[in-house]
């Protein structure tokens, strides 16, 4: 079956498996060179294996519920659309959520997920208690701080690469609403950005839109939005009376490739502009749903295919703390002077980091997206530079087309992680494409 | 505002899970009925985590038909909906060979599933109200080459819904048959089935849903379906015989 990303590419041609229990998920895995796939939200080659791609979305049962701690045990395929779903209306809101409800259990703890409050709480695994993997020789391990302390440590953010996640314990927080709190502060500029965010630090949200096309004094120009969950006795009367109730939202639909002219650099630049203007009038406070603050994109469905039919390359960096301002000035420089990018950028500032291979590191992140074209795949390249100069690191749920020596650059951790696999037999029982590219 | 409790026979198919979540999430309990059904206990705890609705297992053995009256008898309550989506396709070749894996087919088609409705059937006649679904198959309309034993079987059961709805309109008990074209289940992966003319269970049960909401009587769950079989009945038998469709 033609397999791809979200981003839509790489494609490729992946013999897949759908089990339905242990004993045909032990049968798929004796095959060798296995990766487990969700929903498919990752954007590059994380979820694709031409030999083996074992499709977990029929494990998708909620097992367990704790009312007093808001835990839930659920199995790995369960998306998380689906917890809101039941949850919210109970008071209770997934602890770290990234910026798709489309997302599965499993792929949420394989790419240690972030969300706007990453600063504050951390990452998803923090909120992990336990994870049940099964290994190379189809045993099943019970993993967690205590038990197979190692184990668990390298499945947060391994990329499904320790072995097929089945089922996990994650605690929920309560809520007493459906909405949120937000404020709007727009930002002229990269360090007016990074200086409302730095003052937002106690902020439960905080997340930039950020303006990739503009020059000048307005490099980095953003509208950095915080949020808190609204408390009941923020709500109007109306609202009181039904707190975990939204207003069905309008959806609607990509329904075919977009031509590459519709994203061009004018009209690129123009949205952004819009965009921009658009937000900063409505600065302040507003009272928003959660549908619509933590998943904007969820209401356009497909909206994977506006850069055509090529597909798209995410770019995802870390920056360390110290190097932040200036290395964040460097590549929107070469953006915004390429004069490509995308309708949403997205920059947030980062906690200290975690587990494993987990993505964030205490500074800010950066999150854009490039239809792939031979110059786009250039300036990715020079992007890549920027981030190793400034000692930076890249998100491997994003990644699709980095060269294994950038990676090595970047992370030393990868030739740990390298070295653990082999240890431990889980090469070549469990590969992706990216895992092949990436030499992990 | 308490909705009725739905029975779903043969409570472990995709489609009857499929059936059982979609009226769960619409606020009815569900009583799964299955065989073994201890081993549901994962798919109960999910429907009652996931909607808030009481969900009951029972061991049920279409082909025991001596118990049915007992399954029904250790219900929580009587259904206000019984579904039964039990159904067995077995091997054409096989059935052709082996009487017995033939009659395996032809009692777990038709005769386990028109004695158990037909049990629930007097019931809900002596209640005075309820809805049964017997989902039923589009291989039932004409016998086929390629399925003809698991074909007769559903032939059968299609009739015998007809002919129980035709028994108790009026008396406030409906009969609703619904014919599945291909579905992709468990029964069905690693066919090669026309994208167009599959179902998901998912919609199998949405069909069934709105078909009781309706009071349909027999609903296709495509309605491409309709189209294919009025076809198919209409070649006459003397080409029909020579044709391999």
């Amino acid at each position: 079956m033609m397999l791809s990303g979200w981003g839509r590419f790489p494609r490729q041609e992946c013999r897949t498996s759908r089990p339905r229990d242990e004993a045909e998920l032990r049968a798929a895995l004796a095959q060798g060179g296995a990766i487990a796939r969700g929903n498919g939200r990752s954007y590059g080659d994380s979820a694709l294996s031409p030999r083996n791609t074992v499709d977990m979305r029929g494990w998708s049962r909620m097992l367990d519920f704790e009312p007093d701690t808001g835990r839930l045990v659920a199995e790995a395929g369960v998306v998380l659309g689906d917890v809101v779903a039941a949850f919210l209306p109970r008071g209770w809101f997934p602890s770290v959520t990234p910026g798709t409800k489309f997302v599965t259990l499993g792929g949420m703890i394989a790419a240690d997920v972030h969300g706007k409050n990453h600063h504050r709480d951390g990452s998803f695994g923090a909120f992990v208690d336990w994870i049940d993997v099964m290994g190379p020789d189809g045993e099943v391990t019970r993993c967690s701080r205590d038990e197979s302390p190692d184990l668990f440590h390298w499945t947060l953010g391994g990329m499904g690469l320790t072995g097929v996640i089945l089922r996990a314990a994650f605690r929920l927080r309560r809520v007493e609403s459906a909405w949120i709190r937000q404020t709007m502060v727009p930002a002229p500029g990269l360090d007016a950005a990074i200086d409302a965010m730095e003052a937002a630090r106690d902020s439960t949200y905080s997340v930039a839109w950020i303006d990739c096309l503009s020059r000048g004094e307005a490099l980095g120009r953003s509208l950095v939005m915080l949020g808190e969950h609204a408390a009941w006795d923020d709500l109007d009367r109306t609202r009181r009376d039904a707190p975990f109730v939204i207003p069905e939202r309008r959806r609607l639909r990509v329904p075919m490739d977009l031509p590459s002219v519709v994203l061009g650099g004018a009209s690129l630049r123009a949205f952004n502009a819009l965009y921009y203007r658009n937000g900063a009038r409505k600065r302040g406070e507003s009272l928003v749903d959660w549908d619509g603050f933590f998943y904007p994109l969820d209401a356009i469905h497909d909206w994977n295919r506006i850069y055509g039919r090529r597909g798209f390359a995410q770019f995802q960096c870390v920056l360390p703390l110290d190097a932040s301002r200036h290395g964040m000035r460097a590549l929107l420089r070469a953006i915004s002077d390429a004069g490509t990018g995308s309708f949403l950028a997205v920059l947030k500032r980062l906690g200290p980091g975690g587990a494993g291979m987990s993505f964030p590191m205490e500074g800010y992140t950066l999150a854009l997206d490039f239809p792939v074209t031979e110059a786009n795949l250039r300036l990715l390249d020079g992007l890549d530079r920027i981030v190793l100069d400034h000692g930076g690191r890249f998100y491997l749920a994003k990644d699709s087309r980095m060269t294994r020596a950038t990676l090595r650059r970047a992370d030393p951790r990868a030739d740990l992680f390298q070295r653990l696999r082999q240890e431990l037999r889980m090469t070549p029982s469990f590969a992706s494409a990216q895992s092949e590219r990436l030499g992990l | 505002m308490t909705r009725p409790a739905v029975l779903i026979l043969g409570g472990r198919s995709d489609i009857g899970l499929a059936i059982a979540r979609r009226f769960a999430a619409d606020g009815h309990p569900i009583q799964l009925a299955a065989r073994d059904a201890a081993g549901l206990e994962a798919d109960r705890r999910d429907i009652e985590l996931r909607h808030r609705v009481a969900v009951s297992l029972h061991d049920f053995d279409v082909l025991d038909t001596g118990s049915h009256a007992a399954l029904l008898d250790g219900l929580p309550a009587l259904p206000g909906i019984a579904v039964c989506v039990v159904g067995l396709m077995g091997e054409q070749a096989e059935s052709e060979r082996d009487p017995l894996a033939a009659a395996r087919v032809m009692r777990s088609n038709y005769e386990g599933p028109a004695l158990i409705l037909a049990e629930l059937a007097n019931r809900f006649e002596a209640r005075g109200s309820g809805t049964l679904v017997g989902v039923s198959s589009v291989a039932g309309e004409r016998g086929r080459r390629k399925n003809y034993v698991y074909g007769s079987a559903k032939a059968g059961f299609t009739a015998f819904l007809s002919g129980l709805r035709n028994r108790l309109a009026g008396k406030g008990v409906h009969v609703v048959t619904v014919l599945p074209g291909f579905v992709a289940t468990r029964m069905t992966a690693g066919m090669d089935l026309p994208a167009k003319l599959t179902a998901a269970p998912e919609e199998v049960a949405a069909s069934v849903e709105r078909a009781v909401a309706r009071a349909r009587d027999v609903v296709y769950v495509r309605p491409v379906w309709a189209l294919v079989m009025g076809i198919i009945r209409a070649i006459p038998e003397s080409r029909f015989k020579r044709m391999d469709i």
